[in-house]
């Protein structure tokens, strides 16, 4: 009795299925994240793809380490260790040496998730786990910016053996944040939104980040009120201080645009695993990273400080989590 | 015969089937502040070791003499004594690394690996099972100081005991010489102890079920 298009289908539950797995949301961000990385890759050469593309494997290996033999498959198969080398990369300076980029990855899926208890058990979003090790770690290669330059040219600082430190000297150039914070120069708004500045590889293009966040809202994988909460919430902040003296603090469009700000707000603050649940506390999250972010930047020593912001709200979400909690309809108000 | 086995028994069990670091989990805070070095972890190693062994010597001579209701208290001056002794005689010996360890050697006095090992066996144990098993803690502890030490020393500067490994173009890991590398270090010790006890109670159960069929 068995028919090709049965008219009654007799199964168990559940009979409808969610369509938006992990599978599903992970390769949306990876489109997501497509034009901005290729715009990174343009202005950078192919030296950047090259530490893309090891921190990638850097976290897919240790993902395919670590995952439970028989699941293996599974574990690489969600995207999600890709879509943590990936990120990690887009926030790694683009002539990192390439086996720091690997260790990178690897400490990102490693200390980032695995150790947590894997996919969805993590309190710190893992490429940033990855990015606060390295900078710790390899403070000067981490913050030795090269500027945009020749497609084919390969930085020779790519190539250091590892353990060893480049001996070449690289064309660096400062980045517009740290150009700011140490020499108080602006940067053309013009180059801060299509990303022809000396940066991470993936953070300098603001306008195609902006493209991606808005396929992501539109594909419903994004919760809209964290990139505007962490956005609205930092120009407010730093227009008022623009305000109080406007040669000594950035301008809100600054602030927007330069360094890692959209990056962070659109793509990794929003983590689904490392963000509140409710709406208030989705919120709580936004406006804590956006004044965080800006008070790092203008009053701490840091040029940059959207990972550490990022960093210290995951620590927070559970708090927010707990506090949060909506009254179930029909209790009272104060009961428990 | 039985005896003599029973005394290498508890020096094992100390040096590694309980290892006081990696799977007691005890004296953390000494273990974590000096091994940015691998000669600092034996310094610290080797001075936890006497104290361990002094006061366990002191401590099972006199348990029939100490009251029970004021024992630790006791335990605390018999540690205390042979601390300063270590402490003074660093001082005199190796001015530069007493200057390194600073606040830990006084330190040493409220070491719950010590304090522990004199509740939990030199005052209830005959001399010479104390002496052993202090051995065993002893040289279990500095087995794990110098091994951390070590790890976090090559990485962090690329030497080891102020030997240069990796010539002068080595890319130091700065973060392993700071606190936060010494809990990553840590971290994964404990790691791959856990990992090794797991795999050996597997094959312990697998040989126990071979024998069960046979």
């Amino acid at each position: 009795m068995t028919q090709k298009d049965p008219k009654l289908l007799i199964q168990p539950g559940p009979q409808l299925r969610q369509q938006m797995t992990t599978p599903v949301v992970m390769r949306d961000v990876w489109y997501a994240l497509t034009p901005a990385t290729l715009a990174g890759i343009w202005f950078f050469g192919l030296g950047a793809l090259l530490v893309l593309l090891t921190c990638i494997a850097g976290a897919v290996l240790t993902e395919w380490y670590f995952a439970p033999e028989e699941k293996r498959g599974y574990y690489i198969g969600d995207g999600s260790a890709i879509l943590t080398g990936w990120l990690l990369g887009l926030t790694l300076p683009p002539a990192l040496p390439l086996w720091m980029a690997f260790i990178g990855g690897v400490v990102a899926v490693g200390i980032g998730k695995t150790i947590w208890g894997g996919m969805g058990a993590n309190i710190f979003n893992p490429a940033l786990v990855g990015r606060a090790f390295l900078l710790a770690t390899f403070p000067i290669a981490m913050t030795t910016w090269t500027a945009p330059g020749d497609f084919f040219t390969l930085s020779s600082s790519l190539f250091a053996l590892p353990l060893m430190q480049s001996t070449v000297d690289t064309v660096t150039q400062a980045s517009p944040l740290g150009l700011m914070k140490f020499e108080q120069i602006d940067t053309p708004f013009v180059d801060l939104l299509f990303g022809n500045t000396s940066g991470s590889l993936g953070e300098t293009s603001g306008l195609l980040l902006i493209l991606g966040g808005i396929y992501l809202w539109w594909r419903r994988d994004l919760d809209w009120r964290i990139p505007v909460g962490i956005l609205g919430t930092a120009i407010i902040f730093s227009s008022i201080l623009f305000l109080v003296d406007a040669d000594k603090y950035p301008g809100p469009i600054f602030t927007t645009f330069a360094g890692g700000m959209l990056l962070g707000a659109i793509f990794m603050a929003t983590d689904p695993v490392t963000s509140p649940l409710t709406k208030k506390g989705t919120w709580i999250f936004a406006v804590g990273i956006g004044i965080l972010v800006v008070l790092i930047r203008v009053f701490g020593g840091f040029p940059e400080g959207i990972m550490y912001a990022i960093l210290l709200m995951n620590a927070a979400t559970p708090l927010i989590d707990s506090y949060t909690q909506p009254r179930v309809f029909g209790r009272e108000l104060d009961s428990k | 015969m039985a005896k003599e086995k029973l005394a290498y028994d508890e020096f094992m069990k100390g040096l590694w089937r309980e290892n006081p670091v990696f799977v007691q989990v005890l004296g953390l805070c000494p273990l974590l502040a000096v091994t940015n070095s691998a000669v600092n972890g034996l310094a610290m190693g080797l001075a936890s070791f006497f104290v361990l062994l002094g006061s366990s010597i002191l401590v099972s001579l006199l348990k029939n003499y100490i009251p029970k209701q004021v024992r630790i208290s006791c335990f605390i001056i018999i540690i205390a004594t042979f601390v300063t002794v270590v402490d003074y005689s660093l001082a005199a010996a190796m001015p530069v690394i007493h200057k390194d360890l600073g606040a830990f050697i006084p330190l040493i006095v409220c070491n719950c690996l010590i304090l522990g090992r004199m509740e939990a066996f030199a005052s209830r144990n005959t001399l010479r099972m104390s002496v052993a098993d202090a051995f065993g803690m002893g040289a279990g502890f500095l087995f794990a100081l110098v091994a951390l030490g070590a790890v976090r020393e090559i990485f962090g500067v690329g030497e080891l005991f102020g030997i240069t490994l990796f010539g002068p173009n080595f890319e130091p890991w700065v973060i392993m010489i700071l606190p936060p590398g010494g809990f990553i270090t840590l971290g994964v010790m404990l790691l791959y102890f856990n990992w090794v006890e797991e795999k050996k109670n597997k094959i312990d159960k697998q040989l126990a079920a071979e024998d069960g069929v046979n």
